[in-house]
């Protein structure tokens, strides 16, 4: 006896080659170039995560212009701090070189983000004082030089 | 002030303890909620129909064609709540054409793509064979073509190629039933593969998700078949509603002991989250989870179902109670969907806080698209029973 | 004799557009198989291999990398969207502790509870692990998080559908929803400043040098010189992350 082949069989054998050739074929159109070069992700998606712009320069670029500054910091205890810590991020000002481009903080406030008293804060870590106490009504910087903290303004 | 960030702030200013400051946003909505309680009656309805058939529990033959159109009108909606809850819902083909072999999510497209195309469709389309192509004889006009196209133009209905198609219609039930388990299973392995929340992360989770499911695909079908029947002018069928009744019973028993069990093994092992779980489950899930779904969505229908068994009471009165069983049933499953879906997501990471959940009415992510989306299967259910009516098929001569 | 030539013709153009049919089948074939079973992870020992580390210690809380991080970075300057952040733990001596992260801390820190209640008190700076074996990687349904060359976890804004997955997965609850790009948004430890040769924007500004971040593949190098000569920590380890973040004089209160 011939082998029977029930005529539901080839018919479906056909529809399902033709949604699962479409499917390739489309997934082929759609699938990005560099995908699966280096794992499963879109490769050129690494060169897209390099592109942003910068917008903190790095204390380099700082110094480049403001030697004084650095020679000055050099000298006392914030010579570890980097410039756009407390001026923000700078590489607007590198580009321009306009004044009105850099943050110049003041105000007890500011300062005792780092200074202010907390339990939290070492006392190795930080020189805290307190804001209640310590020359209520003035700014920081009317008697102490941020960039040499310990050279006081008389 | 950008309304998502207004109530962003309205939230922040009800959380409670401490949260990392990124989960003030709580990611997944009542829409990810309505998608497993979509999947489960899906997988439901299935075994129920395969019963039928695996089985030959032939009383439940009046449901059999009911429950496979049910589970195609639902399993068509199935990934709709997913696909509109992406912020780049015209991106989402991605998870076809780049499946990420590690991520659950991804490889659900495949378990639901195999599902519909190999088992539902298939199925129902051996099933109907011989019926489309009488029908497509009878008609005139488009609805002949339509019936010619849906054969694929096998009009063969000789006894032998009738025969094969309950042959093969057999296998496919057969494979359908793993298929199906699989199916839900998958959609509670979702959440139980998270290993950073403690409350979805257990193996027992997908266990848990497949006889939640099985409860509510059998409670659905039980009320289709019943409104069906009142809209059709004919009786309901006492014995379907008791051998159903039955089902319903033992599968609840299972999932109250398995989710029991999940319980009991949390509260004892009490490990890290022990404290922050139970805090959530005794103010914040107290309602949906020891009201919805403990009473209404299990004791009740339980103690019910086991009355049933042993007692007899008037016809009417008998199918009013299943009636609001299988409405309380389906509560009690949504609510279980909630409370893993958004109860997971009310406790921060850090185990020392709570968020709130506030579900919007409007938009992409609110209640009346979830609403569409549970509405949407009814209608798509009606049109298949009126292009396939299961009354009016060609009975099948042994 | 006409007739002829057409057949000839048609069977030739057939044979052809099956030929083309068949070929672009092939290559769809072979195409898809090579992503499906995506090559191996190149291990390009020319790059280096990034770990950072974290020094409770030396951490004042001035919120001053949090702000950073945001201006460098384009984050929301709404206080539920941070790539990283700062929490203070305070231990009072009834044992109870209480955690704060106020705007994550950008603003700085006030102590709250009083002085004579406290047992012990520290900031937490928190950010990305860049986890070796991250679950958010794991987790996504499309390959767009993953770990680059240099081992930073990073994500294809272009690429991804925002399920939100990778935020669930995530258990330092480092990711969320760009508001505006409506994608995953985490750390990317400023890869963009690190090919540029410049270090992130948090330890750029960092006053007290208690962020560090270096190459863990250099053994001469000062991250691992650090790593051998402290006590380091991971957060949550039992989750077997694989996280390089490594924190020194971690207290058992941080989750």
């Amino acid at each position: 006896m011939k082998f029977y082949i029930p005529p539901q069989i080839p018919r479906l054998a056909i529809a399902f080659a033709i949604f699962i050739s479409l499917f390739l074929l489309l997934r082929h159109f759609l699938v990005p170039d560099t995908f699966g070069k280096y794992g499963h992700y879109r490769a050129a998606s690494l060169i897209d995560n390099e592109q942003p712009e910068i917008h903190y320069s790095g204390q380099e670029a700082c110094f480049k212009c403001h030697q004084n500054i650095e020679d000055k910091k050099a000298q006392d205890v914030h010579s570890e701090i980097h410039c756009e810590t407390c001026h923000g991020p700078g590489e607007k000002h590198v580009i321009s070189s306009k004044a009105e481009d850099i943050f110049k903080p003041s105000g007890r406030e500011f300062c005792g983000k780092c200074h202010a008293l907390n339990a939290a804060k070492l006392k190795s870590a930080v020189f805290q004082i307190d804001l209640e106490k310590h020359n209520v009504g003035k700014n920081c910087i009317e008697c102490h030089n941020p960039h040499q903290p310990w050279e006081m303004k008389k | 002030m950008d309304p998502h960030f207004q109530h962003l702030y309205d939230i922040l200013a009800h959380s409670q303890g401490y949260i990392f400051p990124n989960e003030i946003d709580l990611q997944w909505g009542i829409l990810i909620v309505v998608y497993p309680f979509i999947t489960g009656l899906v997988a439901g309805a299935f075994i129920l129909a395969s019963l039928e058939r695996v089985f030959k529990v032939k009383i439940l033959k009046p449901t059999y064609q009911i429950a496979l159109l049910t589970a195609l009108s639902f399993l068509l909606v199935a990934t709709m709540p997913l696909i509109s809850h992406l912020s780049q819902p015209q991106r989402a083909y991605e998870i076809m054409i780049t499946p990420h072999s590690s991520s659950a999510m991804a490889i659900f497209g495949f378990v639901y793509l195999w599902y519909l195309m190999v088992v539902l469709l298939l199925e129902i389309w051996f099933d109907y064979r011989h019926s489309m192509v009488v029908w497509s004889n009878e008609k005139t006009g488009i609805m002949k073509w339509v019936y010619k196209v849906l054969t694929l133009g096998v009009s063969d209905i000789s006894p032998r190629t009738l025969r094969w198609d309950r042959k093969l219609g057999y296998i496919i039930t057969v494979v359908g039933i793993p298929s199906a388990f699989i199916l839900h299973g998958y959609v509670g392995f979702i959440f139980g593969s998270i290993k950073a929340n403690p409350w979805w992360s257990t193996p027992l989770m997908p266990i848990i998700f497949l006889f939640s499911a099985m409860v509510s695909g059998i409670s659905m079908v039980m009320l289709i078949y019943m409104i069906i029947s009142y809209f059709r002018k004919k009786s309901i069928e006492l014995n379907v509603l008791d051998s159903i009744g039955k089902f319903l019973f033992f599968v609840l028993i299972l999932d109250f002991t398995l989710e029991g069990l999940d319980q009991i093994q949390r509260i004892y092992e009490a490990e890290e989250s022990f404290e922050i779980i139970k805090l959530l489950v005794s103010s914040k899930l107290y309602l949906t989870l020891f009201v919805s779904q403990g009473l209404i969505g299990t004791i009740i229908p339980l103690i019910t179902l086991a009355f049933l068994q042993f007692y007899k009471y008037q016809i009417k009165l008998k199918k009013t109670i299943y009636f609001i069983i299988g409405i309380f049933v389906l509560i009690g499953v949504y609510s279980m969907r909630w409370n893993v879906v958004i109860g997971g997501q009310l406790f921060s990471k850090s185990f020392s806080g709570f968020t709130s959940f506030k579900v919007g009415l409007i938009g992409l992510d609110g209640t009346l698209m979830a609403v569409f989306w549970i509405l949407l299967p009814f209608a798509i259910l009606a049109f298949l029973l009126w292009l396939l009516p299961p009354w009016k098929m060609i009975p099948e001569e042994d | 004799m006409g007739n002829e030539k057409i057949r000839i013709s048609r069977r030739k153009f057939l044979k052809n557009a099956t030929m083309v049919a068949g070929a672009a089948f092939g290559y769809a074939w072979l195409k898809s198989s090579q992503v499906l079973l995506f090559a191996a992870e190149p291990k390009d020992e020319s790059l280096p291999w990034y770990g950072i580390v974290i020094d409770i210690q030396k951490c004042i809380g001035c919120g001053s990398c949090a702000k950073a991080c945001k201006n460098e970075n384009d984050v929301p300057k709404e206080p539920f969207f941070f790539r990283t952040w700062i929490e203070q733990y305070t231990v009072k001596n009834d044992g109870s502790v209480n955690i704060v992260s106020p705007n994550g801390g950008i603003d700085g820190f006030v102590q709250t509870v009083p002085t004579e209640e406290i047992f012990k008190s520290f900031f937490v700076p928190k950010m990305c692990n860049h986890c070796a074996k991250s679950p958010c990687i794991q987790v996504c349904p499309v390959g767009a998080t993953y770990d680059s060359p240099e081992g930073v976890v990073l994500i294809d804004e272009k690429y991804c559908i925002g399920c939100r997955y990778c935020v669930q997965a995530c258990p330092y609850g480092c990711r969320f929803i760009h508001p505006v790009k409506k994608v995953a948004n985490k750390c990317t430890l400023c890869y963009h400043r690190l090919k540029k040769g410049l270090a992130p924007a948090c330890m750029e500004v960092c006053p007290t040098g208690a962020r560090m971040y270096g190459n863990l593949r250099d053994k001469n190098g000062e991250l691992v010189k650090f790593l051998k000569e402290h006590t380091t920590q991971v957060l949550r380890p039992h989750l077997n992350t694989g996280s390089k973040l490594y924190y020194n004089a971690l207290s058992s209160e941080v989750r």
